[in-house]
């Protein structure tokens, strides 16, 4: 026995040193390629968003936004001796995968930018990391204001994370916005307001009500309800009761969807208005007749009405991707090709800097081009420089503009 | 505008459907003592089976036709999970530890969910149910939508054909043997292993029905909608006396209306504004769930020994 046991062992050793010898020899023998001209390096963008599961249809319009970039810089060699591969990271919308993917994507050597994450409370958990290894982020899609301007940004703007960039305007416009919408368009005079008590619906709603007020309106309530509730029976007939003329929701797709439909199904015959998170094709699916005339704000203006994304839209519809491209598609490209850009001036010849992580966060600090969603440039706080919003409303079962504008707070 | 009466009748509604899932706890349990926590993702697959049958059938379908259909199709369904969970997941783990056969419940749920989230087309999202094609009909000042009508027809009709089946059948005898004292009931030539089976099938075909009143309740059914609903209605077994089929009716619907009013009126309280509200509903089952535990330990009706079924 001892003696098969000590074989085995002297097996598995020579084995070991064998296969690290191997892989030694191989990756020395990559070096020399690498610096050849004719062989490409590849640069790696990471994305992270929920592919599975809550928000995965916005999420999955993330990822195949920038895969659609990403194929094109390859294709039009935007950055000579640079192939460039996506990684494409599940979130599942919790802020702990978030982290653990921020993480795997920080210590993959060859990703030198992240586009992601849809949610705002997941961006909360990522900015850290990413800070720490200067790795840049954009994100296409979050709207919470304290990502880019920090906590107090109300009273004391201040830069949370310099890595930290995003394609799409913060909910102090967006929340502004639709209560300027609601007030003096639709001339709603009564509105409830309910929240999911996440990072991104809470602070949206406290913005629609702030608004709402500062233009005259009344709050007749306020509620909050659980991510994953189904029965909102008890909550619609306080609502039904409260001469509401107006639902204000502050949240994802997943709950408003029903609670939209509980609500017409009780009689009440007012429209739920609510932020980016609700704009998707699967809230009017699962709705059905009660999301007519429901309302919300989304970032920049309608895809199909930007010239420039066109070929992007025809692109996403040929390759039959799941997701829906008309959220966060656009901004994810935009964020992907920000990054395609800055690590064109950072990459000369296929030479990757040892410091490359941090030249490209300020080369995207720096960037300025036209992309599919407008203008893309960022701000002292990472902030696009591109302030569009719409209003999009529910007629006869699809997702139509109804206006487009900028939101200028008044203080 | 008194908005009591409709509180109530929303309360109700969920309670029915709380207790429709309750029975299949309290069968299992009232028979070999396990809780089976894979209920909840019972309930999802016979939501999802009765979706199937719906999907296949031709468009445009009455809804008349294809509501028995989808009853008998989503039944199927849970059934057979029901009793193949039974036959592979517990059976082999009978007379072991009791926590061995609760930690295996745990991870079939888990394994349940998964199954339908990555096999079942478009599962990631909540899949739209068809509707029932009347009301809304109006009782004084209440309103009650089609879906909840079938709730309320069901869930008495499930709950009379239990009761008579256990109490006057000669199986439903069985039963009750069984749950008296298993090793005594076989050697009075009950074969044991068979009523197991019918107690886990009847648990399924229950959470079959309410799988399709959810759905038409909702609108939709989802992949993970088990996990909080059976969680509800492991607590209104409780609540009833877990192992007690009136009982499991009981908690049920006393969950509900709790929840419905602790949703609808604490927030009115001077000084518990910030107490009430949807997002608390949950919080107050739970209170009253450990009240119950604390005040009476056996449950409403209580765990009654005798004919327990």
């Amino acid at each position: 026995m001892i003696v098969r046991h000590r074989s085995l062992l002297i097996l598995t050793t020579v084995l070991t040193t064998g296969a690290l010898t191997l892989t030694a020899c191989g990756s020395r023998d990559d070096d020399k390629e690498g610096s050849s001209s004719d062989k490409k390096t590849t640069v790696v963008i990471g994305v992270d968003a929920p592919l599975t599961g809550a928000n995965s249809a916005t999420g999955l319009g993330i990822q195949y936004g920038a895969k659609i970039a990403v194929d094109d810089a390859n294709k039009n060699n935007t950055v000579p001796g640079v192939t460039f591969k996506l990684v494409a990271k599940d979130d599942k919308a919790q802020p702990a995968t978030g982290q653990q993917n921020a993480t795997a994507l920080v210590a993959d050597k060859d990703v030198l930018g992240v586009v992601g994450p849809l949610n705002s409370g997941v961006a909360t958990q990522m900015q850290q990391v990413f800070a720490t290894a200067n790795l840049v982020e954009i994100s296409p899609s979050n709207t919470a204001p304290e990502l880019t301007q920090g906590k107090n940004w109300q009273t004391d703007k201040k830069r949370a994370y310099k890595t930290y960039f995003r394609t799409a305007t913060t909910d102090a416009l967006q929340g502004g916005f639709a209560a300027d919408y609601a007030y003096n368009t639709l001339k709603k005079k009564k509105v409830f307001v309910v929240d999911d008590k996440q990072t991104y619906g809470a602070g949206l709603a406290k913005l629609f009500t702030a608004g709402f007020k500062d233009a005259g309106g009344k709050v007749v309530a306020t509620d909050h309800v659980n991510t994953g509730d189904r029965d909102f029976s008890t909550l619609v007939t306080k609502i039904k009761n409260s001469g509401a003329d107006l639902l204000y929701y502050g949240g994802q797709y997943d709950e408003s969807q029903v609670l939209t439909k509980q609500l017409k199904e009780a009689g009440a015959d007012i429209p739920l208005f609510g932020g980016d998170g609700m704009f998707t094709p699967t809230y009017i699916k699962t709705a059905g007749k009660a999301a007519e005339g429901d309302l919300v704000t989304s970032i920049g203006v309608p895809v199909d009405t930007l010239p420039a994304a066109k070929t992007f839209v025809d692109t996403y519809k040929a390759k039959k991707y799941p997701g829906d491209y008309g959220t966060y598609g656009a901004y994810a490209y935009d964020a992907a090709t920000a990054i395609i850009k800055a690590v064109g001036t950072v990459v000369k010849d296929g030479k990757v800097p040892s410091d490359a992580r941090q030249q490209v966060v300020d080369a995207v600090q720096k960037t300025s081009f036209d992309g599919l969603s407008g203008k893309v440039a960022f701000d002292e706080y990472g902030d696009t420089t591109n302030k569009q919003l719409t209003v999009y409303q529910v007629v006869k079962g699809e997702w139509k503009s109804v206006k487009s504008g900028t939101f200028e707070p008044k203080n | 505008m008194n908005t009591l009466p409709q509180q109530l009748a929303n309360g109700l509604f969920l309670g029915s459907m709380y207790g429709l899932i309750a029975i299949g706890y309290t069968m299992v349990y009232g028979i070999v003592q396990l809780i089976n926590f894979a209920h909840g993702e019972i309930f999802m697959t016979g939501g999802f089976g009765a979706l199937t049958v719906y999907l296949v059938l031709p468009d445009g379908i009455s809804m008349w036709i294809a509501l028995p259909a989808m009853l008998i199709g989503g039944a199927l369904v849970a059934v057979l999970i029901a009793v193949g969970a039974e036959r592979f997941a517990y059976r082999p783990l009978r007379g072991a530890p009791r926590l061995a056969p609760l930690i295996t419940a745990i991870g079939l749920s888990l394994a349940l969910q998964q199954l339908v989230f990555n096999l079942y087309p478009k599962a990631e999202n909540a899949r739209v149910f068809p509707q029932l094609p009347f009301g809304p009909y109006h009782l004084g000042s209440i309103r009650i939508q089609s879906g909840d009508i079938f709730l309320i027809i069901a869930a008495p009709l499930c709950m009379a054909a239990l009761a008579f089946f256990v109490r006057l059948s000669r199986t439903g005898r069985a039963m009750q043997a069984t749950a008296q004292d298993p090793d005594t009931a076989q050697l009075m030539g009950i074969d044991t292993n068979r009523i197991i089976v019918i107690a886990f099938a009847i648990g399924g075909l229950f959470a079959a029905v309410a799988g399709v009143a959810y759905g038409v309740k909702y609108g939709a059914v989802e992949y993970n909608m088990g996990f909080l609903a059976g969680l509800k209605a492991f607590t209104a077994a409780v609540l009833g006396g877990i192992g007690n089929i009136y009982g499991a009716m009981l908690g049920g619907l006393v969950l509900g209306l709790a929840e419905a009013m602790a949703t609808a009126y604490i927030s009115d309280i001077p000084g518990m504004e910030q107490l009430g509200g949807q997002g608390w509903s949950a919080v107050w089952a739970f209170v009253l769930l450990i009240l119950v535990l604390l005040l009476r330990p056996q449950g409403l009706l209580g765990e009654r020994v005798a004919d327990r079924a």
